[in-house]
């Protein structure tokens, strides 16, 4: 037990001296939060009657996300099974006739809450890559260029505060009207939610990347010009480096937003993901629709928690300023 | 003595722009420098001793007049004029080692081999005693070591003149006197073109072989400069009762906070300055020679 709860512990920084104080701090008042949280939501659960029936309290949350895993494997043993009687009925036409032609289809089953969470992960992490593709880069030669940050400032301070709704039915028409393929190697879908989740997250990469390289301390600039550093040795060994900390400010945040914004780009497109699955619950009505939507919205909470405790330790490990506190 | 002189520096003037109009620092700065020289800038804190070295390091450029060394204008920074900042300017995501690989890397990647770079890089590390620690990174060692890797990246660009700000400025008086030490070792080795800023009396005088005193700004230019004839090696225990060395301390003092005395301010002597005003007096009678003006110096170059 002791040595699994020094595991546990680790993290929080208590192995070196574990005392009370320290264990209490670390477990206990963060545990009596979520009893606290909990005995509040159930209360409050009971006292608010909707159409479809009194709102989930925790209970039903937990019975609903044991039903949203039960559908999910029921969906996976159907498509196995679908698989193997395929495969069973080639393999007859086979030792038949080997040349019989043989069809070979996907299963099209229903996506289940599982398959959403997939599909979400995936689309948010495209979609955040894309953005920070162009953000980093482009904050660079930002941050470098006086003349090219006044320039472009103004642009970008528009285009920050916009919500994906209002992208969204752009984007959904610009992908129909130049994403024509007759095999499209990416649904049109896929495509529309990442292009408005990285339109949507771009905006604090870039202005942190582009204020982490134009604060580059003189010293160093100096030092850089004493050597004669070429324009990309000066960038690659000098400016990225002194701008990690930043730069991964910007993505945390840029992160965040992305997951955000995804959710409700996918609930108003209609696009495959968790957003879909909370809508589809909503427009389906029934007595179990606000516990699973509520099994969502915690499953987003976590996925969005975990997401940013990633980032922290990329960001913890790439940091050379360890005086810095990260949280 | 040769032709031809190492370094020169002519008339400089420079005016910074400010919104209040141009701001005039130096005005008319003439200085030259033999090779193998140490020369120590004194003067009062924003008289305009970094812009004279930033001009020399071709950070700044001149408004007027300008830089000679070996005969070639200087307009751009180089690694054969390297700089040694006064808060050690080490790119902090890298260990010693690597900082000093930087420069290395750049000064050397048409002629040297990757094994011949590596044994460059420690040689120069071991020269300021930071072999030891080499794999640190800036914030694992103290300042007189982040120092002394700057000081070792300066020197591993095997420099024609090294350019020092304040190198020991922010250091306590004991690593200071280590690394007077160290760079008075290096120099004896080495024989390296240096000019320092400093504005520690005592090491101006320890380590020169030539004190440029520069008056108040604006417009500063060069004062005084005071030639240092003491012998080397130079040990600073034997200096401490040496009539000479207590004589050359006493000219620099009282160009600073006599003929320069700025107004407002009141005369810091410290303590162990104070002592020694009786063997300043004995000094001062012994010799009077040393001392020679800007103006007398212009008038020998022309
Ligand atoms: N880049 C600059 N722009 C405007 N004024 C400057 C600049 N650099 C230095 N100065 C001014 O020039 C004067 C000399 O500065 P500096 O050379 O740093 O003094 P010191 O090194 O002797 O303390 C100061 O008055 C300072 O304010
Ligand atoms: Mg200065």
């Amino acid at each position: 037990m002791s040595s699994m709860a020094l595991k546990l512990l680790k993290p929080f920084g208590l192995t070196d001296k574990l005392n009370l104080a320290a264990l209490i701090k670390a477990l206990v008042v963060p545990m009596t939060g979520i009893l606290i949280f909990l005995f509040i939501w159930n209360i409050g659960a009971r006292n608010i009657h909707t159409s479809l029936g009194e709102f989930p309290g925790p209970a039903q949350v937990y019975e609903q996300s044991k039903n949203l895993l039960a559908e999910h494997n029921r969906e996976r043993q159907k498509e196995a099974a679908f698989y193997q009687r395929q495969d069973d009925r080639n393999a007859k036409k086979l030792a038949k006739n080997p040349d019989a032609e043989i069809k070979v289809r996907a299963y099209t089953g229903k996506a289940t809450f599982i398959d959403q969470i997939g599909t979400s992960l995936v689309t948010v992490l495209a979609g955040f890559f894309a953005a920070s593709l162009i953000a980093i880069p482009a904050g660079i030669v930002i941050g470098l260029n006086k003349t090219l940050y006044s320039a472009f400032n103004p642009v970008i301070q528009l285009f920050k505060p916009v919500s994906p709704l209002a992208w969204l039915p752009l984007v959904t028409m610009v992908v129909s009207a130049l994403y024509v393929s007759d095999d499209p190697m990416f649904a049109k879908s896929f495509v529309t939610s990442l292009i408005t989740v990285s339109l949507c997250c771009l905006w604090p990469t870039l202005l942190n990347t582009a204020v982490g390289v134009s604060s580059i301390s003189a010293d160093l600039n100096n030092v850089s010009k004493v050597l004669r550093l070429s324009w990309l040795t000066h960038v690659i060994k000098i400016v990225i480096p002194s701008a990690i900390p930043m730069i991964f400010t910007g993505l945390r945040l840029s992160l965040g937003i992305a997951w955000m914004v995804l959710i409700a780009a996918e609930m108003l497109a209609q696009n495959p993901g968790l957003g879909k699955f909370v809508w589809d619950e909503f427009q389906n009505g029934s007595s179990n629709s606000l516990g699973r939507i509520m099994v969502a919205v915690i499953v987003i909470g976590l996925i969005g928690f975990m997401l940013d405790r990633i980032m922290l330790m990329l960001q913890k490990k790439v940091s050379w300023d360890k005086t810095q506190e990260l949280r | 003595m040769t032709a031809k002189t190492h370094l020169e520096l002519t008339g400089v003037d420079i005016d910074f722009p400010t919104p209040s109009g141009p701001f005039k620092a130096l005005s008319n700065v003439n200085l030259k420098i033999e090779r193998g020289e140490f020369v120590s800038l004194i003067g009062h804190s924003g008289c305009g001793k970094s812009t004279v070295l930033n001009i020399v390091a071709g950070l700044y450029q001149a408004t007027k007049g300008g830089i000679l060394l070996d005969g070639k204008e200087v307009n751009e920074p180089g690694p054969e004029r390297a700089v040694v900042f006064q808060n050690h300017s080490l790119l902090p995501w890298l260990t010693a080692y690597e900082n000093v690989e930087l420069a290395v890397k750049q000064v050397f990647k048409n002629s040297k081999s990757k094994a011949e770079m590596k044994e460059w890089i420690e040689h120069n590390l071991q020269l300021v005693h930071m072999d030891h620690a080499m794999h640190k990174r800036p914030d694992e060692i103290s300042g007189g070591m982040k120092q002394r890797v700057g000081i070792a990246r300066a020197l591993a660009m095997e420099p024609t003149v090294m350019l020092m700000d304040e190198p020991f400025g922010a250091l306590d008086a004991l690593t200071r006197a280590h690394l007077q030490d160290s760079l008075m070792e290096i120099q004896a080795d080495l024989n390296n073109t240096v000019i320092m800023i400093t504005h520690d009396v005592d090491e101006a005088v320890l380590l020169s072989d030539r004190i440029v005193m520069m008056t108040n700004g604006p417009a500063a230019t060069v004062g005084e400069i005071l030639e240092v004839n003491l012998e080397r090696p130079r040990h600073r225990l034997e200096l401490a009762d040496d009539a000479q060395y207590n004589h050359y301390r006493a000219a620099v003092l009282s160009f600073l906070y006599e003929k320069q005395r700025q107004p407002g301010e009141e005369v810091k002597v410290s303590a162990l300055s104070e002592k020694k005003t009786e063997s300043d007096k004995q000094a001062q009678n012994l010799q009077d020679t040393e001392q020679s003006s800007a103006e007398q110096n212009s008038e020998e170059a022309a």
